[in-house]
């Protein structure tokens, strides 16, 4: 099975204001590398997990990958197609076949909007419906994500985030896209309300045959809706693989402190040492030279300090972006 | 109660004061029918007439009349219509134009941007009054005249607030979702943004009524504005300089109308903010 997604080499900075006088002089302006040459590929119907703490990038590379944030270099293919070099019109078309949902529902819905028209816009926009066929798919929509006919005519804050949320979700399902990127969907929720909406995802993928790639930074959650998962920090994947793979044998230091950090009730049983963490996420404005892992890294030799790891193939699916994988292991 | 008061009074207050506009629009609108006198009526037996309660005052001209023998109080039934119809057509003008300039330059940023941005700051540099009075030099005097001159630099006042808030409109996940489907910038703009600011505009529009109004009674106080023998309560005030020691109403009465009108907006703007926000409903 080929990928239905792939992309190499993604490159998203962004340039913050470094004032007048260093401009003035000439200086270079202090860059955010958000995302940094980032390659993924996902396959038609699977779920690829990205996880990573806050501020790494996920977001931005799911934005990228749709063009809502406009990469700077690198390749996105989408069913074979370009989706970077696509002119205006191509890429109209091509975002009916791309979607996405968003963490906050209670920012992502217009409030002086209600859910019909929010719902009736993509169809409109894209001139995909009209009249009671218009108020059909709509309302058949609505059923599809557990909302009642009687919820059309209502405002978003007359909802709970949880009915909220099945509003995006429904916003993005209904042009029947093949792809949807999951912005954190369920981080904003109360935990009873997240178990339903992952639910409500996980049949929607299989009722309407979707690609997902799902983005949190929980990593129960990341395990229960992943065929596949890579790791990011710091604007660079550090480690993919599949699920299982990954999540139970982490191979990148990194992933095994994300790992350590889940609480378990088993570890002591088991003698696990826990790994932590030390010091924040640097700036992604100067990160580290060498391997960006290296200032917390507990394993960081003389080598990752200077140069950047290479990827290293675990097997066919599974990689790690690490100097001393696999000679390291505690 | 103190408290209960205080949350009761400014309420029953922003209600009479809409009455006081409502009632100043239907003076204006039926001016003919009310004005006792016809305003361009001169008499000079009547010159300088008192009020009515004065000495040597007459019913027949409540307010007094002016140095040509006019009935003040027609006069300013009358001079109503100008200040009104100046104050609601400028103010609209300006709107319309701000509110695109404004969601263009805050939506589009970039070139759009520093070019409005940059002609917002040049208006900004000139002082209100003469930068209108400039332009009424250039352009004659009269009422149209009037209306451009005032809304070439009060279009700056909404285009300012709008580019404002849609700054912050244009990041929102909501925004971000529209351009997701594929909607182009402007039904963005419109479609998504639009609704969603209105309100601000809407109050700033209602306080910037009265600032107009003040303005016009100034251009007009200047001879700038309306032409005789057409009441307008700037000039009426001009006239009455004059004679300010000995016939006083000449210029109190019309700068009373000023003061009350103004007033009369800017309290019931406070009622408009209210109503237009949500957390007072449902």
């Amino acid at each position: 099975m080929t990928a239905l997604l792939e992309v190499e080499n993604l490159v998203k900075h962004y340039e913050v204001g470094g004032g007048l006088l260093p401009r003035l002089l000439g200086h270079k302006q202090p860059r955010v590398q958000a995302v940094n040459g980032v390659s993924l590929a996902i396959r038609a119907g699977e779920t690829l997990g990205l996880i990573g703490e806050s501020g790494c990038g996920k977001s931005t590379l799911g934005r990228a990958i749709l063009r809502l944030h406009e990469p700077d270099s690198g390749t996105i293919r989408f069913a074979g197609t370009d989706v970077v070099g696509l002119d205006a019109a191509a890429m109209k078309a091509m975002r009916r076949r791309m979607q996405i949902i968003f963490q906050n529902p209670y920012a992502s819905l217009n409030p002086r909007k209600t859910v019909a028209d929010i719902l009736a816009a993509p169809l409109r926009l894209h001139g995909v419906a009209a009249g009671p066929a218009l108020r059909e798919r709509v309302m058949a929509m609505l059923a599809a994500v557990g909302l009642s006919a009687e919820h059309a005519s209502r405002y978003p804050h007359q909802f709970s985030g949880g009915q909220r949320q099945r509003i995006g979700i429904a916003r993005a399902l209904i042009l029947n896209p093949e792809f949807v990127v999951c912005d954190e969907p369920v981080s904003a929720l109360d935990v009873s309300i997240q178990a339903q909406i992952i639910d409500l995802l996980a049949r929607l993928k299989r009722d309407f045959g979707l690609t997902y790639l799902f983005i949190s930074h929980d990593i129960a959650v990341i395990g229960y809706v992943s065929d596949h998962v890579a790791v990011m920090y710091l604007g660079q994947i550090v480690e993919s693989g599949p699920a299982r793979a990954v999540l139970r044998a982490p191979q990148h230091p990194y992933t095994r402190a994300l790992m350590s950090a889940v609480p378990r009730i088993d570890r002591a049983r088991q003698g696990e040492p826990q790994i932590r963490l030390h010091g924040d996420l640097p700036s992604p404005m100067n990160p580290p030279a060498g391997c960006r892992f290296h200032p917390r890294c507990a394993f960081a030799t003389g080598i990752c300090r200077a140069t950047p790891p290479p990827l290293r193939q675990l097997d066919a699916m599974h990689s790690v972006v690490c100097h001393h994988f696999p000679e390291v292991m505690p | 109660m103190i408290s209960r008061l205080g949350k009761l009074l400014p309420d029953k207050l922003a209600r009479l004061a809409g009455l006081g506009v409502l009632a100043f629009i239907v003076m204006a609108a039926f001016a003919p029918l009310i004005a006792p006198q016809d305003p361009a009526a001169t008499d000079l037996f009547r010159r300088l007439q008192p009020p009515a309660w004065l000495d040597e005052g007459d019913w027949a001209f409540p307010l007094g009349c002016d140095a040509l023998g006019r009935d003040i109080l027609s006069r300013i039934i009358f001079g109503a219509r100008v200040s009104i119809f100046i104050g609601v057509v400028v103010v609209l003008l300006a709107t319309v134009i701000g509110v695109m300039a404004g969601l263009a330059a805050g939506y589009l940023r970039g070139a759009t941007d520093r070019l409005i941005s940059g002609l917002v700051d040049v208006l900004l540099g000139f002082p209100y009054l003469i930068f209108a009075v400039g332009l009424m030099a250039m352009m004659g005097p009269g009422v149209l005249n009037m209306v451009l001159a005032l809304a070439y630099k009060e279009w700056v006042v909404p285009c300012r607030l709008v580019r404002g808030e849609t700054l912050a409109a244009r990041e929102t996940e909501y925004v971000e979702a529209a351009r997701a489907m594929g909607a182009s910038s402007l039904s963005i703009m419109v479609g998504e943004i639009l609704p969603n600011i209105l309100s601000p505009v809407i109050v700033v529009g209602t306080v910037r009524i009265a600032q107009v109004i003040i303005l016009e009674a100034s251009l007009s106080f200047l001879g700038l504005g309306v032409q005789p023998p057409t009441a307008s309560w700037g000039s009426m005030v001009a006239d009455g300089r004059a004679f300010i020691l000995d016939a006083w109403w000449v210029s109190t009465f019309p700068g009373l109308a000023i003061l009350l009108l103004v007033l009369c907006i800017n309290v019931a703007s406070q009622a408009v903010r209210d109503a237009l926000d949500p957390r007072f409903h449902d």
